[in-house]
């Protein structure tokens, strides 16, 4: 498998990112820096970690999004190449809109760091076909600006689609509906604050995050 | 030339550091404090060729988020 983790000033989740897929996927993934113009021919799959990217100036993910390697990633999503986006590559993704809404300051203004308890409501992504539909997983959570905003008919044609993919069992950070993650119309790019790299191994506490991953090596694996 | 750009949250959007700052007022003791939102005020120098055109293009792809802010331009001199 043919993977890339891209790092950008003031990430810092990238080698974590890059632990868990080299784990799942069994190869070192391709470390990326923003300023690159290209990326390595035939990816399968592309990862935006969490973090802190350009200290979160302006606003959360806004530079990042129109980093040089930005332009490579939107053409990489649009030919179907699945892309996670994580906390920080959530915020990414949203501003650079290959994901509808925003992720404001969470509602009650503190940082939240916990195991979140999320319902799987979307079995059916290529990142999430080793879960079953209306499950409960646990996965942590560790932001300030997790606080997803849509207005309401952006927010009824998400629900609609299925394309909201978890769901906070408990109000978390003021998230419109209480949604963690989303997926775009394609169903190839996900974006979602909790960290699924921090749930791989039994150490971790959890391992629900390693299913996200072995997701999409199957779905690539069945589509080779 | 200086422009300034005022971001704003469109309405609808909660803003929860103003509702806290508007929360602190009230605790402070101001009495009459109907609601806060807080923005940001960006100042540019700029060019005398930059259009209001080209500012209105900066705003909407990186100064404001569309989504959830509305801005405005103002020029001073």
């Amino acid at each position: 498998m043919n993977t890339a983790v891209i790092t950008f000033p003031g990430s810092n989740c990238d080698r974590d990112m890059v632990v868990a897929i080299r784990d799942v996927f069994g190869s070192q993934p391709h470390q990326i820096w923003h300023r690159e113009t290209t990326l390595p021919e035939r990816l399968d799959f592309i990862a935006l970690p969490g973090g802190f990217s350009y200290g979160d100036y302006l606003r959360a993910g806004a530079m990042a999004a129109n980093s040089p390697i930005m332009r490579e990633i939107v053409r990489e999503a649009e030919r179907g190449v699945p892309v996670l986006g994580v906390c920080n590559g959530f915020q990414v993704l949203a501003e650079a809109r290959l994901l509808p809404g925003a992720l404001m300051r969470n509602a009650n203004q503190r940082f939240v760091c916990r195991d979140a308890a999320l319902r799987v409501e979307n079995a059916d992504t290529r990142f999430t076909t080793g879960f079953s539909k209306g499950e409960t997983i646990t996965i942590p959570v560790a932001h300030h600006d997790g606080n997803y905003f849509a207005d309401e008919t952006t927010l009824d044609r998400l629900e609609g689609d299925g394309r909201v993919v978890f769901r906070y069992l408990h109000a978390t950070n003021g998230s419109r509906r209480d949604i963690a993650g989303i997926v775009n119309d394609g169903g190839n790019v996900l974006g979602m604050m909790p960290h699924p790299e921090r749930a791989i191994d039994a150490a971790h506490g959890g391992t629900d995050g390693r299913r996200l991953f072995a997701s999409v090596m199957e779905s690539l694996a069945a589509t080779a | 030339m200086k422009k300034r750009i005022f971001v704003t949250l469109k309405p609808g959007v909660l803003d929860p550091q103003g509702r806290a700052v508007h929360h602190a007022l009230d605790g402070m003791g101001f009495d009459g404090v109907n609601d806060v939102r807080i923005g940001r005020l960006i100042e540019l120098d700029v060019a005398d060729t930059v259009t209001d055109e080209a500012l209105g293009e900066m705003c909407e792809k990186l100064l404001a988020n569309t989504v959830i802010e509305n801005y405005r331009i103002e020029g001073s001199e």
